[in-house]
Protein backbone atom coordinates (compact mmCIF):
# COMPACT_ATOMS: atom_id res chain seq x y z
CA UNK A 1 0.00 0.00 0.00
CA UNK A 2 2.69 2.78 1.36
CA UNK A 3 4.77 1.84 -2.16
CA UNK A 4 1.40 2.15 -4.35
CA UNK A 5 1.44 5.69 -2.90
CA UNK A 6 5.07 6.39 -3.56
CA UNK A 7 4.18 5.58 -6.74
CA UNK A 8 1.04 7.76 -7.15
CA UNK A 9 2.94 10.97 -5.83
CA UNK A 10 5.82 10.36 -8.34
CA UNK A 11 3.25 10.70 -11.24
CA UNK A 12 1.64 13.35 -9.86
CA UNK A 13 4.78 15.51 -9.27
CA UNK A 14 6.03 14.51 -12.68
CA UNK A 15 2.87 16.21 -14.53
CA UNK A 16 3.27 18.84 -12.58
CA UNK A 17 6.92 19.53 -13.33
CA UNK A 18 5.19 18.63 -17.54
CA UNK A 19 3.11 21.58 -17.05
CA UNK A 20 4.75 23.66 -15.35
CA UNK A 21 7.76 23.25 -18.13
CA UNK A 22 5.35 23.70 -21.07
CA UNK A 23 3.62 26.96 -18.81
CA UNK A 24 7.37 28.19 -18.68
CA UNK A 25 8.03 27.71 -23.00
CA UNK A 26 6.91 31.03 -24.78
CA UNK A 27 4.56 30.59 -27.55
CA UNK A 28 6.68 30.95 -30.59
CA UNK A 29 6.36 34.02 -32.54
CA UNK A 30 4.78 33.26 -36.09
CA UNK A 31 5.89 34.92 -39.17
CA UNK A 32 3.37 34.29 -41.73
CA UNK A 33 4.07 34.65 -45.48
CA UNK A 34 2.17 34.54 -48.32
CA UNK A 35 2.59 32.51 -51.77
CA UNK A 36 1.12 33.45 -55.12
CA UNK A 37 2.11 33.79 -58.73
CA UNK A 38 5.55 34.35 -58.72
CA UNK A 39 6.10 36.38 -55.42
CA UNK A 40 6.12 35.98 -52.00
CA UNK A 41 5.16 38.69 -49.73
CA UNK A 42 7.08 39.78 -47.69
CA UNK A 43 10.40 39.29 -49.80
CA UNK A 44 12.48 39.33 -46.60
CA UNK A 45 12.05 37.94 -43.43
CA UNK A 46 14.89 38.58 -39.72
CA UNK A 47 14.72 35.89 -37.56
CA UNK A 48 16.60 35.45 -34.32
CA UNK A 49 19.06 32.84 -33.85
CA UNK A 50 17.68 30.43 -31.20
CA UNK A 51 14.10 32.11 -31.29
CA UNK A 52 11.53 29.51 -31.54
CA UNK A 53 9.24 30.80 -34.83
CA UNK A 54 6.86 29.07 -36.58
CA UNK A 55 6.73 29.78 -39.77
CA UNK A 56 3.50 29.74 -41.60
CA UNK A 57 3.03 29.82 -45.23
CA UNK A 58 -0.42 30.62 -47.49
CA UNK A 59 -1.19 30.40 -50.51
CA UNK A 60 -3.53 32.93 -52.23
CA UNK A 61 -3.81 31.33 -55.65
CA UNK A 62 -2.49 27.53 -55.98
CA UNK A 63 0.20 24.91 -55.16
CA UNK A 64 3.30 26.33 -53.92
CA UNK A 65 6.28 25.02 -52.18
CA UNK A 66 8.72 27.37 -49.74
CA UNK A 67 12.04 25.51 -49.86
CA UNK A 68 15.16 26.77 -47.52
CA UNK A 69 17.43 23.53 -47.15
CA UNK A 70 19.66 25.21 -44.34
CA UNK A 71 16.88 26.03 -42.35
CA UNK A 72 14.81 22.49 -42.61
CA UNK A 73 12.14 24.09 -44.00
CA UNK A 74 10.23 22.31 -47.08
CA UNK A 75 6.53 23.19 -46.54
CA UNK A 76 3.73 22.56 -49.38
CA UNK A 77 0.78 24.99 -49.49
CA UNK A 78 -2.19 25.50 -51.68
CA UNK A 79 -5.43 27.52 -51.76
CA UNK A 80 -7.38 26.48 -47.83
CA UNK A 81 -4.65 24.65 -46.69
CA UNK A 82 -1.73 26.90 -44.98
CA UNK A 83 1.49 24.93 -44.05
CA UNK A 84 3.23 25.77 -41.26
CA UNK A 85 6.61 24.35 -39.17
CA UNK A 86 7.98 25.54 -36.10
CA UNK A 87 11.71 25.86 -35.93
CA UNK A 88 14.69 27.28 -33.81
CA UNK A 89 17.61 28.97 -36.16
CA UNK A 90 21.12 28.55 -34.26
CA UNK A 91 23.08 29.51 -37.54
CA UNK A 92 23.05 33.57 -38.19
CA UNK A 93 23.07 33.99 -42.31
CA UNK A 94 21.45 34.86 -44.84
CA UNK A 95 19.38 32.02 -46.63
CA UNK A 96 17.28 32.02 -49.87
CA UNK A 97 14.04 30.55 -50.01
CA UNK A 98 12.57 29.21 -53.28
CA UNK A 99 9.45 27.97 -54.47
CA UNK A 100 10.16 24.35 -54.94
CA UNK A 101 6.39 23.36 -56.51
CA UNK A 102 6.53 24.22 -60.13
CA UNK A 103 3.77 26.96 -60.42
CA UNK A 104 4.33 28.04 -64.39
CA UNK A 105 6.21 30.40 -66.19
CA UNK A 106 8.04 32.58 -64.16
CA UNK A 107 8.37 29.86 -61.10
CA UNK A 108 11.84 30.08 -61.33
CA UNK A 109 11.98 33.72 -59.94
CA UNK A 110 9.70 32.89 -57.02
CA UNK A 111 12.16 33.65 -54.11
CA UNK A 112 12.91 35.54 -50.83
CA UNK A 113 15.30 35.72 -48.78
CA UNK A 114 15.68 34.46 -44.91
CA UNK A 115 17.91 36.65 -42.51
CA UNK A 116 18.66 34.62 -39.28
CA UNK A 117 20.74 37.02 -36.78
CA UNK B 1 44.60 -4.20 -68.48
CA UNK B 2 46.80 -2.82 -71.57
CA UNK B 3 44.45 -0.01 -73.39
CA UNK B 4 44.03 -0.12 -76.36
CA UNK B 5 44.67 2.44 -79.14
CA UNK B 6 42.01 3.98 -81.16
CA UNK B 7 41.68 6.23 -84.01
CA UNK B 8 39.26 9.46 -84.30
CA UNK B 9 38.75 11.48 -87.56
CA UNK B 10 37.22 15.06 -87.29
CA UNK B 11 34.58 15.77 -90.16
CA UNK B 12 37.72 18.36 -91.71
CA UNK B 13 39.89 15.08 -91.69
CA UNK B 14 41.90 15.16 -88.93
CA UNK B 15 42.98 11.68 -87.50
CA UNK B 16 43.55 11.39 -83.34
CA UNK B 17 45.62 8.57 -82.11
CA UNK B 18 43.94 8.48 -78.35
CA UNK B 19 43.78 5.68 -75.71
CA UNK B 20 40.76 4.48 -75.10
CA UNK B 21 37.87 6.13 -72.71
CA UNK B 22 39.81 9.21 -72.17
CA UNK B 23 37.15 12.24 -71.20
CA UNK B 24 39.33 15.07 -70.60
CA UNK B 25 40.94 13.70 -74.25
CA UNK B 26 37.67 13.70 -75.65
CA UNK B 27 36.54 17.27 -74.49
CA UNK B 28 40.03 18.31 -75.59
CA UNK B 29 38.75 16.65 -79.37
CA UNK B 30 35.73 18.51 -78.40
CA UNK B 31 36.96 21.97 -78.12
CA UNK B 32 38.95 21.52 -81.64
CA UNK B 33 35.40 20.53 -82.80
CA UNK B 34 33.27 23.62 -82.00
CA UNK B 35 31.35 24.41 -84.81
CA UNK B 36 28.65 22.62 -86.55
CA UNK B 37 28.91 19.85 -88.58
CA UNK B 38 32.49 19.38 -87.24
CA UNK B 39 31.27 16.17 -85.41
CA UNK B 40 33.19 12.67 -84.22
CA UNK B 41 33.01 9.23 -85.65
CA UNK B 42 34.65 6.63 -83.26
CA UNK B 43 35.81 3.46 -84.16
CA UNK B 44 34.58 0.76 -81.96
CA UNK B 45 36.64 -2.18 -80.30
CA UNK B 46 36.26 -5.64 -81.95
CA UNK B 47 37.66 -9.28 -82.57
CA UNK B 48 39.06 -9.65 -78.57
CA UNK B 49 38.22 -12.75 -76.77
CA UNK B 50 37.31 -10.24 -73.58
CA UNK B 51 35.18 -8.30 -76.17
CA UNK B 52 33.77 -11.80 -77.23
CA UNK B 53 32.85 -13.47 -73.63
CA UNK B 54 31.48 -9.92 -72.61
CA UNK B 55 29.09 -9.86 -75.32
CA UNK B 56 27.77 -13.68 -74.32
CA UNK B 57 27.23 -12.34 -70.91
CA UNK B 58 25.64 -9.38 -72.45
CA UNK B 59 23.27 -11.15 -74.35
CA UNK B 60 22.47 -12.89 -71.65
CA UNK B 61 22.24 -10.50 -69.22
CA UNK B 62 19.52 -7.98 -71.32
CA UNK B 63 18.75 -10.08 -74.69
CA UNK B 64 20.61 -6.92 -76.53
CA UNK B 65 24.37 -7.92 -77.84
CA UNK B 66 27.07 -5.50 -76.27
CA UNK B 67 28.45 -3.67 -78.94
CA UNK B 68 29.55 0.30 -80.21
CA UNK B 69 26.77 2.87 -79.88
CA UNK B 70 26.33 6.48 -81.18
CA UNK B 71 23.28 8.16 -79.82
CA UNK B 72 22.74 12.38 -79.81
CA UNK B 73 21.21 14.27 -76.69
CA UNK B 74 18.94 17.08 -77.16
CA UNK B 75 17.81 19.11 -74.30
CA UNK B 76 15.37 22.03 -73.45
CA UNK B 77 14.18 22.98 -76.70
CA UNK B 78 10.89 24.61 -75.08
CA UNK B 79 9.03 24.52 -78.20
CA UNK B 80 6.61 27.82 -77.37
CA UNK B 81 9.27 29.98 -75.71
CA UNK B 82 9.25 33.36 -77.14
CA UNK B 83 12.27 36.21 -75.86
CA UNK B 84 13.40 37.77 -73.91
CA UNK B 85 16.37 36.99 -73.74
CA UNK B 86 16.37 34.77 -76.94
CA UNK B 87 14.04 36.51 -80.05
CA UNK B 88 15.03 33.14 -82.65
CA UNK B 89 12.34 30.82 -80.48
CA UNK B 90 12.56 27.10 -82.45
CA UNK B 91 15.55 28.40 -84.52
CA UNK B 92 18.22 26.42 -82.49
CA UNK B 93 16.39 23.19 -82.28
CA UNK B 94 15.51 23.38 -85.93
CA UNK B 95 19.20 24.23 -86.54
CA UNK B 96 19.88 21.07 -84.19
CA UNK B 97 17.85 18.89 -86.43
CA UNK B 98 19.79 19.96 -89.65
CA UNK B 99 23.22 19.31 -88.05
CA UNK B 100 22.19 15.52 -86.16
CA UNK B 101 20.95 15.26 -90.14
CA UNK B 102 23.79 15.56 -91.48
CA UNK B 103 25.77 13.27 -89.30
CA UNK B 104 27.47 10.38 -91.29
CA UNK B 105 27.58 7.80 -90.08
CA UNK B 106 23.59 8.82 -88.43
CA UNK B 107 23.25 8.59 -84.55
CA UNK B 108 21.01 5.64 -83.53
CA UNK B 109 19.11 6.86 -81.09
CA UNK B 110 18.38 10.24 -79.97
CA UNK B 111 17.74 11.32 -76.54
CA UNK B 112 15.68 13.99 -75.15
CA UNK B 113 16.45 15.37 -71.61
CA UNK B 114 12.94 16.98 -70.82
CA UNK B 115 11.33 20.32 -71.77
CA UNK B 116 10.64 19.73 -74.85
CA UNK B 117 8.23 22.52 -74.32
CA UNK B 118 7.07 25.24 -73.08
CA UNK B 119 4.15 25.21 -70.61
CA UNK B 120 0.73 27.84 -71.01
CA UNK B 121 -1.84 28.00 -68.26
CA UNK B 122 -4.16 27.08 -71.65
CA UNK B 123 -4.06 23.15 -72.20
CA UNK B 124 -4.88 23.68 -75.91
CA UNK B 125 -2.00 26.39 -76.59
CA UNK B 126 0.02 23.75 -74.62
CA UNK B 127 -0.76 20.81 -76.82
CA UNK B 128 -0.21 23.33 -79.74
CA UNK B 129 3.32 23.58 -78.75
CA UNK B 130 3.67 19.50 -78.16
CA UNK B 131 2.60 19.06 -81.61
CA UNK B 132 5.41 21.80 -83.00
CA UNK B 133 7.62 19.70 -81.00
CA UNK B 134 6.63 16.39 -82.99
CA UNK B 135 6.60 18.39 -86.00
CA UNK B 136 10.37 19.35 -85.91
CA UNK B 137 11.81 16.58 -84.15
CA UNK B 138 10.21 13.99 -86.90
CA UNK B 139 12.04 15.97 -89.48
CA UNK B 140 15.13 14.23 -87.72
CA UNK B 141 16.46 11.14 -90.29
CA UNK B 142 16.61 8.87 -86.97
CA UNK B 143 13.72 7.83 -85.89
CA UNK B 144 14.66 5.99 -82.47
CA UNK B 145 13.59 8.64 -80.55
CA UNK B 146 13.19 8.77 -76.45
CA UNK B 147 11.96 11.28 -73.95
CA UNK B 148 11.80 12.24 -70.27
CA UNK B 149 9.11 15.22 -69.16
CA UNK B 150 10.85 18.37 -68.24
CA UNK B 151 8.60 21.03 -65.60
CA UNK B 152 7.54 22.83 -68.03
CA UNK B 153 6.49 19.69 -69.80
CA UNK B 154 5.29 17.76 -67.19
CA UNK B 155 4.80 19.95 -63.80
CA UNK B 156 1.01 22.17 -64.45
CA UNK B 157 -0.57 18.83 -65.36
CA UNK B 158 0.93 15.96 -64.14
CA UNK B 159 2.64 14.59 -67.17
CA UNK B 160 -1.07 13.97 -68.93
CA UNK B 161 -0.06 15.85 -72.26
CA UNK B 162 3.14 14.48 -72.28
CA UNK B 163 1.55 10.98 -71.42
CA UNK B 164 -0.84 11.41 -74.54
CA UNK B 165 1.77 12.61 -77.04
CA UNK B 166 4.69 9.76 -76.09
CA UNK B 167 3.52 7.39 -73.37
CA UNK B 168 4.88 6.75 -69.98
CA UNK B 169 7.46 9.47 -68.37
CA UNK B 170 9.28 6.22 -67.31
CA UNK B 171 10.61 3.57 -68.26
CA UNK B 172 13.38 1.23 -69.59
CA UNK B 173 15.07 -0.41 -72.63
CA UNK B 174 18.21 -2.35 -73.52
CA UNK B 175 20.78 -0.57 -76.56
CA UNK B 176 23.89 -2.00 -77.76
CA UNK B 177 24.24 -3.86 -74.43
CA UNK B 178 23.82 -0.99 -71.98
CA UNK B 179 20.57 -0.76 -69.88
CA UNK B 180 18.70 2.93 -70.47
CA UNK B 181 16.86 4.37 -67.50
CA UNK B 182 14.45 7.36 -68.19
CA UNK B 183 13.65 8.78 -64.71
CA UNK B 184 10.79 11.50 -64.61
CA UNK B 185 12.03 13.67 -61.42
CA UNK B 186 8.92 16.69 -62.45
CA UNK B 187 5.79 15.23 -63.04
CA UNK B 188 4.19 15.57 -59.30
CA UNK B 189 5.12 19.17 -59.41
CA UNK B 190 7.95 18.97 -56.94
CA UNK B 191 11.48 18.14 -57.70
CA UNK B 192 11.11 14.73 -56.83
CA UNK B 193 11.54 11.17 -58.20
CA UNK B 194 8.71 9.47 -55.59
CA UNK B 195 8.81 5.77 -53.88
CA UNK B 196 6.24 4.32 -56.31
CA UNK B 197 9.40 4.79 -58.67
CA UNK B 198 12.27 4.65 -57.22
CA UNK B 199 10.73 1.03 -55.84
CA UNK B 200 10.11 -0.01 -59.87
CA UNK B 201 14.02 1.00 -60.39
CA UNK B 202 14.85 -1.24 -58.19
CA UNK B 203 13.36 -3.83 -59.31
CA UNK B 204 14.43 -2.97 -62.97
CA UNK B 205 17.76 -2.65 -61.73
CA UNK B 206 17.51 -6.06 -59.98
CA UNK B 207 18.07 -8.65 -62.97
CA UNK B 208 21.49 -6.97 -64.14
CA UNK B 209 24.88 -8.05 -62.52
CA UNK B 210 26.66 -4.86 -60.98
CA UNK B 211 28.96 -4.18 -63.77
CA UNK B 212 26.10 -3.57 -65.83
CA UNK B 213 26.96 -0.86 -67.95
CA UNK B 214 23.45 1.74 -66.98
CA UNK B 215 22.83 5.02 -68.79
CA UNK B 216 20.41 6.93 -67.07
CA UNK B 217 18.23 9.88 -68.61
CA UNK B 218 16.40 12.49 -66.68
CA UNK B 219 16.07 16.08 -66.44
CA UNK B 220 16.65 17.52 -63.21
CA UNK B 221 20.70 16.76 -61.72
CA UNK B 222 20.39 14.23 -59.37
CA UNK B 223 22.25 15.49 -56.91
CA UNK B 224 22.32 19.30 -55.04
CA UNK B 225 23.72 21.05 -57.98
CA UNK B 226 22.56 23.99 -56.71
CA UNK B 227 19.55 23.97 -54.70
CA UNK B 228 19.08 27.89 -55.00
CA UNK B 229 18.47 27.70 -58.02
CA UNK B 230 16.42 24.65 -57.67
CA UNK B 231 19.04 22.21 -59.72
CA UNK B 232 18.27 19.34 -57.63
CA UNK B 233 16.29 16.28 -56.79
CA UNK B 234 14.78 15.84 -53.45
CA UNK B 235 15.51 12.37 -52.98
CA UNK B 236 18.06 12.21 -55.84
CA UNK B 237 20.23 10.91 -53.25
CA UNK B 238 18.01 7.95 -52.75
CA UNK B 239 18.02 7.76 -56.60
CA UNK B 240 21.67 7.39 -56.71
CA UNK B 241 21.90 5.06 -53.18
CA UNK B 242 19.78 2.43 -55.42
CA UNK B 243 22.41 2.99 -58.02
CA UNK B 244 25.38 3.24 -56.07
CA UNK B 245 26.54 -0.55 -56.09
CA UNK B 246 26.38 -0.53 -59.93
CA UNK B 247 30.18 -0.16 -61.24
CA UNK B 248 28.91 1.71 -64.82
CA UNK B 249 26.54 4.40 -64.63
CA UNK B 250 26.03 7.16 -66.45
CA UNK B 251 23.38 9.94 -65.52
CA UNK B 252 22.80 12.48 -68.38
CA UNK B 253 20.24 15.20 -67.51
CA UNK B 254 19.46 19.20 -69.25
CA UNK B 255 17.20 21.28 -66.59
CA UNK B 256 20.61 23.69 -66.44
CA UNK B 257 20.71 25.04 -69.41
CA UNK B 258 24.85 24.62 -69.54
CA UNK B 259 27.11 22.35 -70.03
CA UNK B 260 27.92 20.48 -66.54
CA UNK B 261 30.39 17.25 -65.74
CA UNK B 262 30.69 15.32 -62.11
CA UNK B 263 31.47 12.08 -61.01
CA UNK B 264 30.19 10.93 -57.94
CA UNK B 265 31.47 7.37 -57.12
CA UNK B 266 30.94 5.80 -59.49
CA UNK B 267 28.65 7.55 -61.62
CA UNK B 268 29.38 9.94 -64.09
CA UNK B 269 26.80 13.29 -64.30
CA UNK B 270 26.79 14.73 -67.79
CA UNK B 271 23.99 18.21 -67.93
CA UNK B 272 23.77 19.50 -71.83
CA UNK B 273 23.60 22.46 -73.18
CA UNK B 274 19.89 23.78 -73.59
CA UNK B 275 18.67 25.02 -77.67
CA UNK B 276 16.45 27.85 -76.54
CA UNK B 277 19.07 30.44 -73.76
CA UNK B 278 22.26 29.38 -71.61
CA UNK B 279 22.51 30.11 -67.50
CA UNK B 280 25.16 31.49 -66.36
CA UNK B 281 27.64 29.99 -64.19
CA UNK B 282 26.49 29.96 -61.04
CA UNK B 283 28.87 30.23 -58.99
CA UNK B 284 30.02 33.62 -60.39
CA UNK B 285 26.67 35.07 -61.15
CA UNK B 286 22.95 35.22 -60.17
CA UNK B 287 20.06 33.44 -62.25
CA UNK B 288 19.72 34.93 -65.24
CA UNK B 289 19.83 34.11 -68.72
CA UNK B 290 22.77 35.01 -70.31
CA UNK B 291 21.64 37.99 -72.55
CA UNK B 292 21.05 37.31 -76.13
CA UNK B 293 23.88 38.41 -78.67
CA UNK B 294 22.58 39.23 -82.28
CA UNK B 295 26.58 38.77 -83.32
CA UNK B 296 26.35 34.69 -82.03
CA UNK B 297 22.88 33.92 -81.67
CA UNK B 298 23.23 30.23 -81.02
CA UNK B 299 26.26 31.18 -78.02
CA UNK B 300 26.14 28.38 -75.62
CA UNK B 301 23.48 26.81 -76.77
CA UNK B 302 24.40 23.30 -78.93
CA UNK B 303 23.98 19.47 -79.23
CA UNK B 304 25.55 16.51 -77.82
CA UNK B 305 27.34 13.20 -79.21
CA UNK B 306 27.90 10.33 -77.15
CA UNK B 307 30.21 7.60 -78.83
CA UNK B 308 30.79 5.14 -77.00
CA UNK B 309 31.26 0.71 -76.43
CA UNK B 310 29.78 -1.62 -74.00
CA UNK B 311 32.00 -4.68 -75.57
CA UNK B 312 34.88 -4.20 -72.36
CA UNK B 313 33.86 -4.37 -68.54
CA UNK B 314 33.34 -0.85 -68.50
CA UNK B 315 31.12 1.17 -70.43
CA UNK B 316 32.90 3.87 -72.20
CA UNK B 317 31.42 7.01 -73.36
CA UNK B 318 32.94 9.62 -74.86
CA UNK B 319 30.67 12.87 -74.36
CA UNK B 320 31.72 15.75 -77.03
CA UNK B 321 29.47 18.50 -76.73
CA UNK B 322 29.41 20.68 -79.77
CA UNK B 323 28.08 24.41 -80.12
CA UNK B 324 25.94 25.32 -82.58
CA UNK B 325 27.17 27.96 -84.81
CA UNK B 326 26.49 29.40 -88.34
CA UNK B 327 30.30 30.11 -88.88
CA UNK B 328 30.62 28.04 -92.22
CA UNK B 329 27.78 30.50 -94.06
CA UNK B 330 30.38 32.86 -94.67
CA UNK B 331 33.36 32.45 -91.98
CA UNK B 332 31.86 34.87 -89.72
CA UNK B 333 29.06 34.47 -87.03
CA UNK B 334 26.11 36.57 -86.79
CA UNK B 335 22.33 37.62 -86.95
CA UNK B 336 22.54 39.10 -90.20
CA UNK B 337 23.40 35.78 -91.59
CA UNK B 338 21.17 33.62 -90.01
CA UNK B 339 18.50 35.95 -91.11
CA UNK B 340 19.24 36.12 -94.57
CA UNK B 341 19.45 31.99 -94.61
CA UNK B 342 16.18 32.17 -93.57
CA UNK B 343 13.19 29.50 -93.67
CA UNK B 344 16.40 26.83 -94.31
CA UNK B 345 17.28 27.07 -90.30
Amino acid sequence: MKRTLVVIAAVIALIAATQLSLAQEPTPRVVEITAKKFEFNPKQITLKRGERVTIRVVSSDRAHGFLVKPLGLDLDTDIGKPAEKTITPDTAGTFPAICDHYCGSGHGNMKMTVIVE
Amino acid sequence: MKKARRQFHTSEGQKIMKNDFDRRAFMRISAMSIGAGALLQFSPLSGTARGALMAGLGRKQNGEAPGAFSIVQLSDTHVGFQGPPDPLGTKAFERAVDVVNALDPQPEMILFTGDLTHDSDDPAEHAKRFKAFREISGRLRVKKQMRVPGEHDAALDGGVLFRENFGETHYSFDHRGAHFVALDNVSQGKPIVGDEQIAWLKKDLSRFPKTAPIVVFTHRPLFDLKPDWEWFTSDGDTVMNVLAPYENVTVLYGHIHREDHKTIGHAHHHAARSLIFAFPDPSVAEKKPLPFNPQQPFRNLGIRTISGTTASRALAAGINDVELSIRELSGTEGIQQLLKVGESL
